[in-house]
């Protein structure tokens, strides 16, 4: 096996330096009945070749462009991710290297961090942001675990705009440790429905995601004020965070934790994983943040260098008193996405935000002049919602095998939806591709 | 780290076995931590101060010391309210590594029961305990 | 003269990005417009960030210049104790960035993503014959994430038995993501020792085990290198009060294809695919932290599971006992198609990567044992626990001795971890290190320990030859930069 270098001569002279007569001998700890008889039942191995093979036959199965058409997103966005991009993340320095303990040789990562943790400052327009969380899902159930922190209560409000699967993993992490969870409903123009909110005591956040799960944009400015009337914190959660370089940022319109998925940068959507958990919040909250931070300092010669630092909030020294049990993050993929936003620059996230808005604009235009209705008023960035005619279901089947897929049925996530679909256009759509999903779905729904 | 010849064990201040120290000062009881606890932490980063106003109860985790890589909690020596706490050290947390004493005091304590610290060590009833820990 | 590895070249500066740049500048290909401009409500447009304008080849100098300062196992010999810092294959990366699994969408419709849904489901079965467990999850992207759910599913049992309980057995040598794990499902922590042999005894446990607890964690081989023997016992124990065994396999490369796991008493075990499994640790993550059941708990397992359906897979969120979701979607399935690589690129095989790597941790540990001070002087498995005891005395510390390392050419081990031993120096070398290597690494920390002896500034002043000496940790906590002004 090639990863494995030991020649016999090797193994013998090493045995015999520890005194062992085999290599079995060096387990001699390990109870008999605590032993596996029998080798290992598993296939290979595999030469590398055969591996190509294997795996290549695997991904062939993968509905994946340009052979597929796929007006996806609900969290996981089809972007072009530039050839140097990807390139330089291959550099085994950055991939092949651990958490960055021993800072004389570690700067590449360090650097490349504290240059991370200012671009998502600056995008979400918030103060400091950590290193990195897992995910956008857990990286919105880390910030309301910190809100609850901070405020000293244990109540969260949940706009049902969210993402679904974000909401659940919330229920997941938050509800054995005791915390009740109010879901706000949604109005008919696709935006939270706040007016409950009043009614509400002993609130530690409110949580919002902008643009929202059927696209829309919140008007997250009045939930910002309305959260703070209740004493709570406004929690801003995202999944696609290019929209910020086109509308606001969560952070001007008043939010106290920004959080959410940054796999839209730069990281191949790769069926769901690994992403990148942003997370971002104030100054005077620093402190209460979970994760690991990245700091500026100097080193004995008075050279300017970085650290990791703040590091008595993390489990390796708080252990159960730490603000969160977060170790490994997501730290190449933050590095990637750094970047990706240093690639793309200011202007070029403008431009490429404008290009998906005005692309998905287009498209709803022409659904809209083919007949479909769009039911949510409200403005929306690269996602929005179409309403097919009864019996959508068959429609999106047909178009599947032409290698079309047609947005996200959303009947299995909310009640009321039957036909109603969340269409994703980003920047790797042609005018092309979308008159030609217009033009599939008018012929195959008569209209 | 300091030997225990070289620890600063004033005798106008009581001692707990979590080394904190207790000075009555008037009406109120000055805390702080020990030069031995502040020698061990290192490097004091930052001081979570107790909150004004709040009661504690004797023994009760009240604040804590952080340095880069640990963190100590401190304990009240004696039950009561926070009468005052220490906002020089916001800034400036390594004043309780220089004067663990003096200018590096945490918090202002209006005791409950002032007996309290009668129960607490004196100097040289710390020093033996450290001693202790030595062998 | 032995020749190391350390040594010292033209080292180049390079600015932050936010000094560098210049309005007009692009490093990317903006994508084609053929639409309009569309009407955008005035109200909610913003000014968008302030990020620099850089040309390509700025940006490609850039993270190239800071990937010099970096060290990986690429570069050099890692040994960083409970890390498992083995070679990344680079097979792995080649599967995992093809463009059928890099480029899927993970809400694809079933039938048109039963390559990565097969790749999971064997790889579940895999880990499950690894381990000699009944049921797998992969949803946990990381050991602590791992951990959490193991914990949610104590916490879900004992509910489901009709009983909460508040407190969790865990060992003074656990890693310190076990008790914040354990925090988040309200239990307390209950701190156990471990004996003169380093190992927990069934006494120790039965004293601290009641019904008041909900069970126990344990990290099976430990963090001092030494497997549990008394394991099954303390399970026994455990179990006969209600309880449940948790075990932490963050040093499972020890016990590939020796050990059969789900023998052992246990009820959960976590991977770490990023330890065992060969996937690069990137800095800092992603990696991926599977969960191992045995079948009374397979209930509670994360959901979406993968089933089998008349020979089409499909995810299923059908099982209500289930803890719920951990992840937005099913975990990192980019790290999933690597670690599956690696398992099949060894197959049964993987025994061998268990034996080479107990070989070389006790060579290392046979080869130094004279020189420093051996915390438990046993046989031990994969990584072995070294202290300064001896160099103390003379002011030298463990971390003045593993900065010195740096000079040579080495990354240090893991330092003052454990905590139960002081000044720990915890090496494991992994398989991948051919004898050779650990030959320049034992004869470097020899010569370490001879210059602590001679010479201590050249100890105290060290890292010499690195890009930065050593960094003021303590200025960064006390006024804290974290983002470019």
């Amino acid at each position: 096996m090639r990863y494995l270098p030991h020649t016999e001569e090797d193994v013998a002279e090493m045995l015999r330096v520890i005194g062992a007569s085999s290599l079995e001998e060096l387990f001699s700890t390990i109870p008999e009945d605590c032993r596996r008889k029998g080798d290992l039942s598993l296939p290979g191995p595999v030469t590398e070749w055969e591996l190509n093979d294997l795996m290549a036959v695997l991904a062939k199965t993968m509905a994946v462009a340009p052979e597929y058409k796929v007006f996806l997103g609900a969290g996981s966005y089809h972007h072009f991710i530039p050839a140097t991009v990807s390139y330089l993340l291959g550099r085994s320095e950055f991939s092949t290297s651990y958490t960055p303990y021993q800072p004389e040789i570690s700067q590449g990562t360090l650097q490349a961090i504290f240059e991370y943790q200012t671009f998502i400052a600056r995008l979400l327009g918030m103060d400091v942001a950590n290193a990195s969380l897992y995910d956008g899902a857990s990286a919105l159930a880390e910030a309301l675990l910190m809100a609850a922190r901070v405020s000293g209560f244990k109540k969260v409000a949940l706009s049902s705009l969210i993402h679904p699967q974000y909401r659940l993993v919330v229920r997941t992490y938050l509800e054995p440790a005791g915390f009740e969870i109010v879901e706000l409903p949604l109005t008919s123009c696709g935006r939270t429905e706040l007016t409950g909110l009043k009614t509400i005591e002993g609130l530690a956040a409110v949580a919002v995601q902008s643009p929202n799960f059927a696209g829309c944009m919140e008007d997250l400015g009045s939930v910002a004020s309305l959260a703070h009337d209740a004493g709570a914190l406004l929690v801003a959660s995202f999944t696609e965070p290019l929209a910020f370089g086109l509308y606001k940022s969560p952070g001007a319109l008043g939010a106290d934790i920004c959080c959410g998925e940054g796999q839209s940068f730069g990281i191949p959507q790769s069926y769901g994983g690994p992403g990148l958990g942003m997370f971002a919040s104030c100054k005077r909250y620093l402190r209460s943040m979970p994760g690991r931070l990245v700091g500026r300092t100097e080193d004995r010669d008075g050279k300017s260098g970085f650290v990791l630092t703040l590091a008595t909030r993390e489990q390796h020294i708080r252990r159960e008193k730490a603000t969160s049990n977060i170790c490994t993050n997501s730290g190449l993929c933050a590095v990637t996405s750094a970047m990706y936003m240093a690639s793309l620059g200011g202007s070029g996230l403008r431009e490429l935000a404008r290009l998906n808005y005005d692309k998905s604009e287009y498209l709803k235009k022409e659904l809209r002049k083919a007949g479909f209705a769009i039911p949510f008023s409200v403005p929306t960035f690269n996602e929005f919602v179409v309403e097919l005619p009864p019996g959508s279901d068959a429609v999106y089947q047909r178009l599947l095998d032409r290698k079309l897929v047609a947005g996200l049925p959303l009947a299995s996530f909310y009640s009321g939806m039957e036909n109603r679909y969340l269409l994703c256009v980003t920047e790797t759509k042609t005018k092309n591709d979308m008159d030609e999903l217009v033009n599939l779905l008018r012929a195959d729904c008569n209209i | 780290m300091k030997e225990i010849s070289q620890l600063a064990t004033p005798s106008d201040v009581r001692y707990t076995l979590d080394h904190e120290w207790a000075r009555v000062e008037g009406d109120i009881i000055r805390i702080g931590v020990t030069d031995y606890a502040q020698d061990r932490l290192g490097d004091i980063v930052f001081v979570e101060a107790p909150r004004m106003g709040k009661k504690y109860a004797k023994g009760e985790e009240c604040g804590a010391l952080e340095s880069v890589k640990a963190v100590g909690e401190v304990y009240a020596p004696v039950g009561g309210e926070i009468a005052g706490v220490n906002v020089t050290l916001e800034g400036s947390p390594g004043l309780v590594n220089s004067a663990p004493y003096t200018d590096g005091w945490i918090a202002e304590v209006k005791p409950v029961d002032p007996t309290e610290m009668d129960g607490l060590m004196t100097s040289e009833q710390y020093i033996e305990m450290l001693k202790g820990f030595k062998e | 003269m032995v020749e190391f590895a350390g040594s010292t070249g033209l080292v180049l500066n390079e600015p932050l990005l936010f000094d560098k740049g210049k309005r007009g500048r692009a490093g990317m290909s903006i994508p084609r417009r053929d639409v309009d401009y569309a009407p955008v409500d005035e109200e909610l447009v913003g000014e968008g960030p302030d990020f620099p304008d850089l040309g390509e080849v700025e940006v490609v100098r850039h993270y190239t210049r800071l990937s010099t300062w970096n060290f990986g196992v690429d570069t050099g010999m890692y040994p960083l104790g409970s890390c498992t810092m083995k070679y990344n294959p680079k097979s792995n990366e080649k599967q995992a960035a093809l463009p059928g699994f890099a480029g899927a969408h993970p809400l694809l419709p079933e039938k048109l993503s039963q390559g990565a849904l097969k790749m999971m489901f064997e790889l579940e079965r895999f880990l499950g014959e690894i381990t000699g467990m009944d049921a797998v999850s992969l949803q946990p992207a990381a050991g602590a994430q791992g951990e959490l759910a193991g914990m949610l599913i104590f916490h879900a049992y004992h509910k489901s038995k009709g009983r909460g309980r508040s407190k969790i057995i865990v060992p003074d040598t656990a890693h310190g993501t076990n008790p914040a794990s354990a925090a988040l499902c309200g239990f307390s922590p209950v701190k156990v020792g471990s004996s003169d042999r380093g190992v927990l005894s069934v006494e120790g446990v039965a004293a601290a085990m009641d019904e008041e607890t909900a069970g126990i964690m344990v990290t099976n081989p430990n963090t001092l290198g030494f497997f549990e023997e008394n394991i099954r016992g303390i399970a026994e124990i455990v179990h006969a009060r209600g309880g449940l065994v948790y075990a932490d396999g963050a040093n499972m490369n020890a016990v590939l294809g020796i050990a059969h796991m789900g023998d052992t008493g246990i009820d959960v075990l976590h991977l770490n695919l990023h330890k065992t499994f060969s996937t690069p640790h990137g800095g800092g993550g992603p990696g991926a932290g599977p969960l191992c059941v045995k079948k009374h708990l397979e209930p509670f397992l994360p959901i979406p599971r993968i089933v089998d359906d008349k020979g089409s897979l499909r995810l299923s969120g059908d099982f209500p006992r289930s803890i719920g979701k951990l992840h937005a979607f099913y975990g990192n399935v980019g790290i999933m198609i690597r670690a599956y690589s690696y398992i099949l690129s060894l197959g049964p095989e993987l025994k061998k990567v268990s034996q080479l790597a107990v070989l070389n941790a006790n060579y290392v540990k046979e080869k130094l044992k004279d020189v420093l001070h051996l915390a438990y002087d046993r046989p031990c498995m994969h990584e072995c626990v070294f202290s300064d005891k001896l160099q103390a005395p003379l002011g030298i510390s463990t971390l003045d001795m593993v900065k010195r390392l740096i000079d040579y050419g080495f990354h240090p081990p893991t330092i003052y971890f454990p905590l139960v031993v002081s000044g720990a120096l915890m090496i494991e070398p992994t398989e991948t290190e051919c004898k050779e290597e650990l030959d320049l690494f034992v004869e470097a920390f020899r010569q370490i320990v001879k210059e602590a002896g001679e010479s201590q500034e050249l100890l105290h002043g060290a890292p010499w030859r690195t890009k930065m000496r050593r960094l003021d940790e303590t200025g960064a906590a006390r006024n804290p930069r974290l983002t470019c002004k």
